[in-house]
């Protein structure tokens, strides 16, 4: 335990180095892009819920995205979950840790904990990579033991890093396409796009919400501010 | 009707201490000095933000789950399920920060005008108690959402009491319930952040007022209003509190509340600074984060705890002299020896001092934020040490400096004549 604080306390940040590695691309969401979210939407229960669960998300708030709950119900419910119950995954933690070497996280607030832009640079950053168990490797993510979800969208890439002079300038990356996917280029990142925003609106369902309320909480602020202002002016009139 | 509810008034007022008048006492006939500034708006500010922090913590007890399987998802729970549940979350999650920067900038106030002098050093202390009472609770607070920062941070921090001699491990076992903080820390956190923490606020804030009621308040200019007095016994240069503060108090708290809504409706994560990015990750016992931070009120004394280099393979110094940096606060109004209370009548060393002492604590609150490799490493003269390092331990010792070399600069300081009244 006193190794550990010592650990803890004298830290070399060595793991933030390692991933401070690959530069992150700006993820160009919107979250009032209601069919970009749609299409996230259809992305993540096609491609992700198989193995992550977004278990405090409910089917039923994807109302937000302007469905009803029978679109929902009928475009992405496969399970036998009712409309109002959680996105839970049938795949257990433990079973995900003995297919996978490490459970799929949960993904309600990945948006939060990782933040877009990682996000829609890693799911853009696979690689093949025969050395690794899966046979895929990821940029961003360094050993990840994910597998590439979407390469039947993307194909199979293949990636070379070139350092020329480790000590002071970054590697250089040269992607190359090995067999083509379903999208080009283009059209996969629209779709990466598409699902970061979606990620993003999971993480935080009331953000909308919030910054509408936001605005008329400080103008309701700000008439306030004009009558205790006055009020102050008043009293303060006989002070010398 | 008037009459029949003057009766029962009466009626009441006859059965106890009589409401009028401790209404007259502290607040219609409590003399305040005329000549307050900006900075005397953070006190109030910080009852304000105490209020804040309590209701709207009730109202997150009503659906947040003390439980380690649970805890993390009925945060989620509020912030999507609960009606208004994610606005009372951000209110408490940001009120926390407010709390902090009000009583630092009240602290502030206080080191300026030597507002902790003679008479009122029991005020001070009553203070210091208090921001000594809001870090357990602040701590305490934190590990409930029971993310990864919130798990780590508490489970450093409580190793810290293990590194103490004799007592330490001990100590760190009673304080988590467990060998590991686990669910019986995350229980009695619970019951320690929700209702023995802030009853002792409470009382600590009631003797801080109480306190300051009996001497009558310091100002700008550090003079006594008392020694003026005018034919109807009242100070000379004190207006009565309400409604002349009452009503000027109303004014900063709405500005307060229009910053504080920029935050809550806009920027509630404040850049991970009120709430960290690492914290959406559930606490995971088994994976020790790479970067562990404090949240940013802490960081100051966290810089100090990672600038003392450990001896014996014990962090223990490390710890003494965080646990000093904060206990030093205390015996402020003993280590001033200035013959003047406020800055604006004190020559340059204090005035240099406290503004050294100001950089001090900002350049060792940012690097507590931050790995110690964030400035990348000195040269083959100071053995490569990393540079934030190098720089934290200076601020340490500046830091401390500030106290111990205070009964020296301030006796020295040249003084100028403190007027008789105050000036606006």
């Amino acid at each position: 335990m006193k190794k550990l604080l010592l650990a803890i306390v004298f830290l070399p940040a060595v793991a933030l180095a390692a991933e401070a590695g690959y530069r992150l691309d700006r993820a160009p969401i919107d979250p009032k892009d209601l069919v970009s979210l749609q299409a996230g939407a259809r992305t993540f229960v096609n491609y992700c819920l198989n193995c992550h669960g977004a278990e405090f998300m409910r089917y039923n708030r994807l109302t937000d995205l302007g469905l009803t709950e029978t679109q929902i119900r009928d475009n992405l419910i496969f399970t036998d979950a009712k409309v109002g119950d959680t996105m839970k995954v049938a795949l257990t933690a433990k079973d995900g840790k003995a297919m996978f070497g490490a459970a799929p996280p949960d993904l309600t607030v990945v948006g939060r904990s990782r933040g877009a832009d990682w996000l829609y640079t890693y799911l853009r950053s696979f690689y093949r990579d025969p050395k690794s168990p899966t046979g895929w490797n990821n940029a961003v993510f360094p050993e990840v033991a994910m597998p590439h979800a979407l390469w039947t969208l993307q194909g199979e890439r293949a990636l070379e890093v070139v350092s020329r002079d480790a000590q002071h300038a970054p590697p250089e990356y040269k992607w190359s396409q090995l067999s083509p996917g379903a999208e080009n280029a283009v059209q996969y990142d629209t779709t990466v796009r598409d699902l970061v925003n979606f990620l993003v609106y999971v993480g935080e369902p009331a953000a909308n919400d919030r910054k509408r309320i936001g605005i008329v909480v400080l103008f309701a602020l700000g008439v306030l501010f004009i009558f205790a202002y006055a009020l102050k002016k008043e009293y303060w009139k006989d002070v010398k | 009707m008037a009459s029949r509810l003057m009766a029962l008034w009466d009626w009441f007022d006859s059965r106890m201490p009589s409401v009028a008048e401790e209404f007259r006492k502290h607040l219609a006939e409590y003399y305040a000095p005329k000549n307050f500034n900006f900075w005397y708006f953070f006190g109030a500010l910080s009852i304000l933000v105490l209020a804040i922090q309590i209701v709207s913590g009730i109202f997150l007890t009503m659906n947040y789950k003390p439980d380690a399987a649970l805890a993390f998802g009925s945060v989620e729970y509020i912030m999507r399920d609960v009606p208004g549940g994610w606005v009372i979350r951000y209110i408490h999650s940001t009120g926390a920060s407010a709390f902090f920067l009000d009583v630092y900038l009240h602290m502030f106030r206080g080191l300026l005008y030597g507002s902790y002098k003679q008479p009122r050093e029991l005020i001070w202390i009553f203070g210091v108690l208090i921001y000594l009472t809001l870090m357990a609770e602040a701590f305490m607070g934190y590990l409930l959402p029971w993310g990864q920062m919130s798990y780590w941070g508490a489970q450093v921090i409580v190793n810290l009491f293990s590194s103490i001699p004799f007592i330490g491990p001990d100590l760190a076992l009673w304080i988590r319930g467990d060998y590991v903080v686990s669910d019986a820390t995350l229980n009695r956190f619970f019951a320690l952040h929700v209702i023995a923490i802030p009853l002792v606020l409470l009382g600590l804030v009631a003797a801080h007022i109480l306190a300051l009621h009996d001497v009558g308040s310091n100002n700008p200019d550090g003079i006594e209003i008392k020694k003026t007095k005018g034919p109807d016994g009242h100070p000379l240069d004190g207006i009565p509190f309400h409604p002349y503060y009452t009503v000027k108090d109303i004014v900063g708290a709405v500005v307060f509340l229009a910053l504080f809504s920029v935050v809550v409706f806009f920027v509630p994560e404040m850049g991970g600074y009120f709430l960290e990015y690492n914290n959406y990750v559930p606490a995971d016992p088994l994976k020790t984060p790479a970067h562990i931070a404090p949240l940013w009120y802490f960081t100051p004394y966290y810089s100090i705890l990672r600038a003392v280099p450990p001896l014996f393979n014990s962090v223990f110094p490390g710890v003494a002299m965080m646990g000093l940096s904060t206990l030093i606060l205390f015996f402020l109004p003993w280590l001033d020896r200035s013959p003047v209370k406020s800055i604006r009548y004190r020559g340059g060393l204090y005035k240099g001092a406290v503004a050294i002492f100001v950089l001090t604590f900002l350049v060792l609150g940012y690097l507590g934020t931050e790995p110690v490799t964030v400035w990348g490493q000195a040269g083959a003269w100071l053995g490569y040490a990393d540079r934030a390092t190098i720089a934290a331990r200076i601020c340490t010792l500046l830091y401390f400096a500030f106290f111990f070399l205070m009964p020296w600069y301030t006796a020295i300081d040249k003084t100028k004549p403190v007027p008789e009244r105050v000036t606006m």
